[in-house]
């Protein structure tokens, strides 16, 4: 088991690029097709780890790994998550001044980071769905209410992420 | 480029423990600085390693960030691996993550911890199923910010829309697209090239040292 997390951690982590939420698709794709968490379940994961400073894709993995194998599980998860990081950095530093400029680097960037942001809107899109808990109903409706409140708050004011889940927080309870 | 490395083989052992320590220890005050994690750990890593602890040079941070944003792995694990391996290597780099990494591995345990006791409130369910909504808000915003430097032309914005109808339509594994994403980049570009068609590559940020990404990423 700690193994198995451990090994999709480092998979998944292998693959961050653009960090956070462009994660998201993956770690859902991995976890929900091994049955460790359902769509719901993985989707309160992620508002907790919103909740936590640090980067969102590390705080879902400690998240999803203390939730399928306790403390130890947690541990691992989150060191598989950055443990890919740690080995490009430490090569790519040690490289710095000949891969900075490289146009292989530069193009192969180039059509990455469009697959990246289709990621967040994926995830963006997978997010206001309605999952078998809520369907289409009252919660539902309401869910995509506050969303588009809160995306207007972050626009218009530029609120800070916990203060905006706050707020989504208390608009649930007085909602629900 | 002062190699760390080389340096700490200069140095006794106890000087490099110290180092270590002051690694670790910097990245754990910065690491629970920020929520929503990222960039806007950016000013205060730049802050304590540029200016209090004279790591590094001012100009030398903004080639630094750069290559940590392009990197997998968020831009402050990665940021600090680099700034720990530039000032006492291999070990440098795994002190500096560790420090990063703790302080909000303990602070997701403890909300985890929380979350289990009280899962069946339905007043935090109700909040939970609120904060939902939050973080739909959240993940949009972070696409706009992404969308708006990674689409620069026809090709970039057609790969984001092929992208999203893939994930949306045909379930396959996202790592696949990462992969073609790859490849379509750098054949795109040597196609382009041939063709004698001029492509932007980059979009250079016109306020301040910083990709204007702040705390979504």
């Amino acid at each position: 088991m700690y193994w198995d997390l451990f090994m999709m951690f480092i998979r998944v982590g292998l693959v961050s690029f653009g960090g956070g939420y462009a994660v998201i698709p993956i770690i859902q794709h991995e976890v929900t097709e091994k049955g460790w968490l359902t769509s719901a379940e993985f989707q309160q994961t992620v508002a907790l780890a919103g909740m936590a400073p640090g980067s969102i894709a590390t705080n879902a993995a400690t998240l999803i790994g203390y939730r399928t194998a306790g403390y130890i599980g947690a541990a691992v998860s989150t060191a598989g998550m950055i443990l890919p990081s740690l080995v490009v950095i430490v090569i790519l530093s040690a490289l710095f001044y000949r891969i900075h400029d490289n146009s292989w680097v530069k193009s192969s960037l180039y059509g990455l980071r469009p697959v990246t942001t289709g990621l967040i809107i994926y995830a963006a899109i997978h997010f206001g769905y309605p999952t078998e808990d809520t369907g289409l109903s009252w919660v539902w409706i309401a869910t995509l209410l506050i969303s588009g409140v809160c995306l207007f708050l972050l626009l218009k004011y530029k609120l800070h992420p916990l203060l905006i889940l706050t707020v989504a927080g208390a608009a649930g309870i007085i909602l629900f | 480029m002062r190699d760390g490395k080389v340096e700490g083989s200069i140095k006794n052992l106890n000087e490099q423990f110290m180092l270590l320590i002051q690694l670790f220890w910097t990245f754990f005050r910065i690491g629970p600085s920020t929520f929503g994690g990222g960039y806007a750990m950016l000013p205060i890593i730049e802050r304590e390693v540029v200016h209090k602890k004279k790591w590094m040079q001012e100009d030398e941070i903004g080639e630094l960030i750069s290559l940590a944003g392009s990197a997998p792995g968020g831009v402050g694990v990665n940021a600090a691996a680099m700034i720990g391996h530039r000032q006492a290597g291999i070990m440098g780099a795994v002190s500096a993550v560790i420090g990063v990494t703790c302080p909000t591995f303990l602070i997701v345990i403890l909300i985890s911890v929380f979350a289990i006791l009280f899962r069946n409130q339905p007043k935090v369910e109700a909040a939970l199923n609120g904060m939902n909504g939050g973080i739909i808000a959240l993940i949009s915003m972070a696409a706009y910010r992404t969308a708006r430097y990674s689409i620069l032309d026809t090709t970039t914005a057609i790969a984001a829309i092929v992208t999203v109808a893939v994930l949306l339509f045909a379930g396959i594994h996202p790592l696949y697209l990462i992969i073609s994403g790859l490849i379509c980049g750098m054949a795109v570009i040597r196609i382009k090239n041939r063709l004698g068609l001029q492509v932007k590559m980059e979009k250079k940020s016109g306020t301040g040292s910083y990709p204007e990404l702040e705390y979504y990423i």
